[in-house]
């Protein structure tokens, strides 16, 4: 019963962001073509670099936009459906609280997936030989990263006061994430207090992660990355759990 | 009188230091439209979302269909029908598919044809329509559709015409009557006199979080605003002249006409006056309802 709500809602929550004006069109196309564009002026991923000892992977950072790109799109989506009312009319329903926000982020990591599969379709054409890396294992790993950023996302949604602000403040809070998360600087070149601060965000582990996977690292020394990532997911929801606000 | 379907004893409900509710206590019977009436802020929405489980409330009993709406939500969702005052659906959802969404989640809406649902609500044209392209009475009508789906034993509906054309609230006054007769008990809320006065059994006039009175739109018209007017006008050698004579009690307005009778006037003009529940409303809070 409540898993049939579960796939029917994702269904029409899929269908309805399809057909939002440029919904499909920021969601899919923006980082493809930014990972077009830079690729052009950087070369392959793997050659790609800013500096000697920052080695800046295009297809990283594209994955990464992609994972944000969503977190933001969550955030505004919960915050105009709980000022219309959406929200309130849906949990008068049978469906359950988890089912109601579970189904965005099913639609979330779907659209992160098609997005994913794209841009490696896209990598593929542009570098042949190069982007062969494990496609199942970095799909993983970017589901895992996006599903750990995403609870924050909760609780940004939770605090944002209206619609209006979902999407600037989503943007302040994300972005600058982005910046010291050792994707364009190594964090060892940081000062100690935001070494500590960038290892506290999940964008931080989610790089390492998605940079380990793409160099073909063991799961062991992918591990720790990963339990940060699980355990900030943990972390979030717990809080959202507290200060989730339905109308 | 058949049995209570809700009952609501001294409940209260307060946010931070807002008294929302201070004292409601009620009784809605099976079959009936029971109306909450009252102006906006008078605690009708939050009295109606404790009944039907969506709020925890302070202090009181509320027992709906034998359940407890705090405890038993779950199973209580599955047999009550409910329309939100100012809660939309997705903009581009498509008719069909809320109503689709919606049918899936109740044991019981397998046996409910969403098709006749549509057409019986006039919305059969409007299938493949986004929510957000619906008019205000089309977009009620999808949201009694929705209330009604699984076939509910009892169906809240607040403020369900406030910014609705006459003619549109007319139309969904009907479909309202019309779930009464097939049995379905409605508890709905309106600041609209009118409509309470229209489509109301029985009425609970609510201010300031507390139940002032409680009866049939006719009975608290006659306990406290007994008043009636008769208004004629006569002629005499060519002038018009007007009579207001007021009275109480069923006889009257049949004593008036006999008394014209008698004195032989020629009557050009006969009104009757009624108060009406505004009038009690006034009476009762010293001030009207859309102040």
């Amino acid at each position: 019963m409540m898993l049939k709500g579960l796939l029917k809602l994702s269904w029409i929550e899929t269908k309805v962001f399809m057909r939002e004006p440029l919904g499909l069109v920021g969601a899919l196309l923006v980082p493809i073509l930014i990972f077009v564009l830079f690729s052009r002026v950087l070369g392959e991923p793997e050659s790609a670099a800013l500096s000697a000892d920052a080695p800046f992977n295009v297809a990283v950072f594209a994955t990464i936009l992609i994972a944000l790109g969503a977190v933001q799109s969550l955030i505004a989506i919960i915050a105009i459906y709980r000022e219309g009312g959406i929200l309130k009319r849906l949990r008068a329903t049978p469906l359950s609280p988890v089912t109601i926000l579970g189904a965005h982020v099913f639609v979330k990591l779907g659209f992160t997936l098609v997005s994913l599969v794209l841009l490696v379709l896209a990598g593929r054409q542009m570098f042949p030989g190069a982007m062969q890396v494990n496609i199942v294992v970095f799909a993983a790993a970017m589901l895992v990263s996006t599903l750990s950023i995403l609870s924050l996302g909760f609780v940004i949604a939770s605090v944002v006061p209206t619609a209006r602000f979902a999407q600037p403040l989503g943007a302040v809070i994300l972005y600058p994430m982005l910046a010291v998360s050792g994707l364009f600087v190594p964090i060892t070149l940081f000062p100690r207090w935001l070494q500590f601060v960038a290892q506290v965000l999940p964008t931080t582990h989610a790089v390492s992660l998605l940079h380990g996977v793409w160099d073909g690292a063991s799961f062991g020394a992918l591990a720790p990355n990963l339990l940060a990532l699980a355990a900030f997911f943990a972390v979030c929801v717990a809080i959202a759990t507290r200060v989730f606000r339905w109308e | 009188m058949t049995n209570p379907v809700i009952t609501v004893r001294n409940l209260a409900k307060r946010y931070r230091r807002t008294i929302a509710v201070a004292d409601v206590s009620l009784e809605v019977h099976e079959g009936e439209i029971f109306g909450l009436i009252g102006p906006n802020g008078a605690g009708k929405t939050t009295t109606m979302e404790c009944v039907q489980g969506l709020r925890r409330p302070d202090a009181g009993h509320i027992r709906v269909l034998g359940l407890d709406p705090a405890r038993d939500s779950t199973a209580l969702r599955q047999r009550i029908g409910v329309q939100h005052q100012e809660a939309h659906l997705q903009k581009r959802i498509k008719v069909w598919e809320a109503v689709d969404l919606w049918s899936s989640l109740y044991d019981r809406a397998q046996s409910v044809d969403a098709n006749t649902l549509l057409s019986r609500l006039g919305l059969e044209a409007k299938r493949d329509a986004w929510f957000m392209n619906l008019s205000g009475g089309q977009k009620q009508r999808l949201f009694i559709a929705l209330a009604l789906i699984h076939q509910p034993e009892v169906v809240f509906l607040d403020e369900l015409t406030t910014g609705l054309d006459p003619h549109a609230r007319r139309a969904i006054w009907e479909l309202v009557t019309d779930i009464r007769t097939r049995g379905t008990t409605v508890f709905l809320t309106t600041h609209l006199m009118e409509e309470a006065e229209k489509l109301c059994d029985r009425v609970a006039i609510i201010e300031n979080g507390r139940i002032m009175e409680v009866g049939s739109p006719a009975e608290l018209v006659q306990r406290h605003c007994p008043e009636r007017r008769v208004i004629y006008t006569t002629e005499h050698d060519g002038q018009t002249t007007q009579h207001v004579m007021r009275g109480e009690g069923d006889d009257f307005v049949t004593d008036v006409i006999q008394q014209i009778a008698q004195d032989g006037t020629r009557v050009r003009g006969f009104r009757t006056e009624m108060p009406t529940l505004e009038d009690v409303f006034l009476k009762l809070t010293g001030h009207l309802i859309r102040d």
